[in-house]
């Protein structure tokens, strides 16, 4: 019988032992950034905010204090323009996807959606700045309202088109067997059942898009005011940090972090929520 | 009346027929609009950069100086920031990626691997500002005054760690591009090797293999899905926008240091986009905005193609 060669089985293990840590190294050395930058917001955040910062305007440069509540403001009407524009054409798109999107043309769509979504924020914005602000010779909330949707399409689509996928087949043919015909049972029972999902899926597209700066930088623009004219240029919460954080008052970068740490705590709830939601339907899909 | 209760029939027949028509006619025309939508952002910039594609010609891509004041563009000094910023960011991204994936397909037990899928998701889920105002604020000052002066001092006779430490530069927007991309390189990587299937790795286990040795293979067999989330995450980095401009130091010239401030197509485009004052000069940054669209869009085009081939291969077999 060969005996085994200890030196080298010795080998080999040391080597799968020294692989399997650096593995979880790289788990660990990924994370650190993250928590890096959470507690770094947050630390910083905290103390900037308080009653004034959310519903007071900014201040004029060189007085202390203001708050930024006509971004908020700014950022919920873009938002709002983003969805008018972007969530009929996805939830409609999505449909056709899951209810007809078995063939060739389904799979380009899809294949397209994809694509979409790699198209850089900036890009977008160039577009809609052409699209939009050339024609209405002047930057505008609508400009980034379209802007938004056009980001917001890929995720929404696909959603969509992931969560009508998950109604059983059993209750399409339930409403076809009592003589439904196909686009009523669409529409007005396995668009209901799937709703949840959608709605869930939607808000992480609107929480990303809470996110965007770059596309909005010359569309809305921003603005030291109070608007909400859709026609003129937009204060947004994003714009407000890159503006507050590249001036250099220390009091604006206090408040930069402020609104930064306002931003990710809504992305984190959108996110966390959105994971409680989908993730008993994902199990039932896998198992 | 026979006849009568037959006609009754058909037409009831023919009208559900119409009504579903015009829905998948309906919803068909939204699924071409979001298709379509892909060409006519292609076009719309062909046409917003016709000036600059007539006045520069191919020069645009070789000529590396930007004056607005002379109205001469040339691209160059921004392409090369765009590519350099980003291979940097692979570099520091990849290993660490394939790392986070093989701990989430091959090491990790279930318990741990939905909590560490969530965080590094979280990780994505950081909007790109907030990354350059950390970047600016914690980043920048943290390489200016230890990691710069200590990679002059040791390894100041490269070429590419020559210089002075500013903070601001190459380097720092190599890192938080590389911070960007790791979630979407590790995500998409733990998906490819989830799709080799188990026998593959029962087979090495039964002749004896160890856990890495297993692993081994099972990455060949993936390689080319992990090329394909790799050309993804180009695809980001090259496209990312407000966290570089915020770090990388904008200044539009070719240096080989990466602790110089360089700049970067996106950024570029960020900039002085509201600010461009001349047609010409309106039409060069849209001709910019056209060149990043087609990389990302190519980039985008192949890794998806790898991705969706490997995953359905493996699917049907």
């Amino acid at each position: 019988m060969k005996k085994i060669n200890i030196k080298k089985y010795n080998w080999r293990q040391t080597k799968n032992a020294i692989m399997t840590t650096l593995s979880t190294a790289s788990v660990v050395v990924a994370v650190i950034p993250l928590f890096l930058i959470f507690f770094y917001t947050l630390a910083q955040g905290i103390s900037a905010l308080n009653i004034d910062f959310f519903i007071h305007m900014p201040k004029p440069v060189g007085e202390l204090g203001g708050g930024m509540a006509n971004t908020l403001v700014g950022t919920a009407i873009l938002i709002g323009l983003g969805c008018l524009f972007g969530l009929p054409i996805s939830i409609f798109a999505g449909i056709y996807l899951a209810e007809y999107g078995n063939n060739t043309f389904g799979t380009i769509v899809r294949f397209f959606t994809d694509v979409l979504s790699g198209v850089p924020s900036i890009v977008v914005g160039v577009v809609a700045y052409i699209l939009v602000v050339i024609p209405m010779k002047q930057f505008s909330a609508l400009a980034g309202g379209v802007a938004l949707a056009i980001l917001m399409i890929p995720t929404a689509t696909r959603t969509t088109e992931e969560m009508i996928k998950l109604v059983p087949q059993s209750y399409r043919e339930a409403a076809l067997a009592i003589g439904i015909p196909q686009w009523k049972a669409t529409l007005k029972i396995i668009l209901p059942t799937a709703m949840k999902g959608i709605t869930t899926g939607v808000l992480l597209a609107i929480a990303r898009a809470a996110g965007e700066t770059a596309p909005l930088l010359f569309t809305a623009l921003g603005n030291r005011f109070w608007s909400t004219d859709i026609g003129h240029p937009m204060a947004s919460l994003t714009v407000f940090i890159y503006d507050y954080a590249k001036a250099p008052f220390e009091d604006w970068n206090r408040q930069a972090w402020g609104a930064a740490f306002v931003l990710i705590v809504l992305i984190f709830i959108v996110n966390i929520t959105f994971r409680f939601v989908t993730r008993g339907r994902y199990d039932e899909q896998q198992n | 009346m026979p006849p009568v209760v037959v006609s009754q029939t058909t037409m009831k027949q023919k009208t559900t027929h119409i009504g579903d028509k015009v829905f998948k006619t309906t919803t068909m025309m939204f699924a071409l609009f979001v298709f379509a939508l892909v060409f006519l952002m292609g076009y719309e910039m062909v046409r917003g950069s016709e000036l600059s594609l007539k006045q520069f010609g191919w020069k645009f891509l070789t000529t590396s100086k930007w004056d607005p004041v002379a109205e001469e563009y040339g691209a160059l000094p921004v392409i090369f920031g765009t590519l350099v910023s980003s291979l940097l960011a692979l570099l520091i991204a990849l290993p660490l990626s394939i790392g986070v994936a093989i701990f989430l397909s091959e090491l990790a037990p279930r318990w741990l691997e939905r909590p560490v899928s969530f965080l590094v998701e979280l990780l994505a889920a950081i909007p790109s500002i907030v990354y350059g105002l950390w970047g600016i604020f914690v980043l920048v000052p943290w390489l200016r005054t230890s990691v710069e002066p200590f990679l002059i001092k040791n390894a100041g006779f490269l070429p590419i760690f020559k210089g002075v430490p500013y903070g601001f530069g190459m380097l720092a927007a190599g890192i938080i591009l590389a911070i960007m991309v790791l979630p979407i390189i590790s995500s998409i990587s733990r998906d490819v090797l989830r799709a080799i299937p188990n026998s593959q790795r029962e087979a090495a286990f039964a002749l004896g293999a160890t856990k890495w040795e297993t692993t081994k293979i099972v990455l060949s067999d993936g390689k080319s899905g992990l090329l394909g989330a790799t050309l993804l995450g180009l695809g980001r980095a090259v496209g990312e926008t407000m966290a570089v401009t915020m770090v990388i130091g904008n200044r539009p010239e070719i240096s080989y240091s990466l602790l110089d401030p360089g700049y970067s197509m996106a950024s570029v485009i960020a900039n002085e986009f509201a600010e461009a004052t001349s047609s010409l000069y309106t039409s060069a940054l849209i001709e910019i905005a056209l060149i990043l669209f087609v990389v990302t869009i190519i980039l985008n085009v192949i890794a998806r193609l790898i991705v969706w081939s490997i995953t359905k291969k493996f699917k049907t077999t």
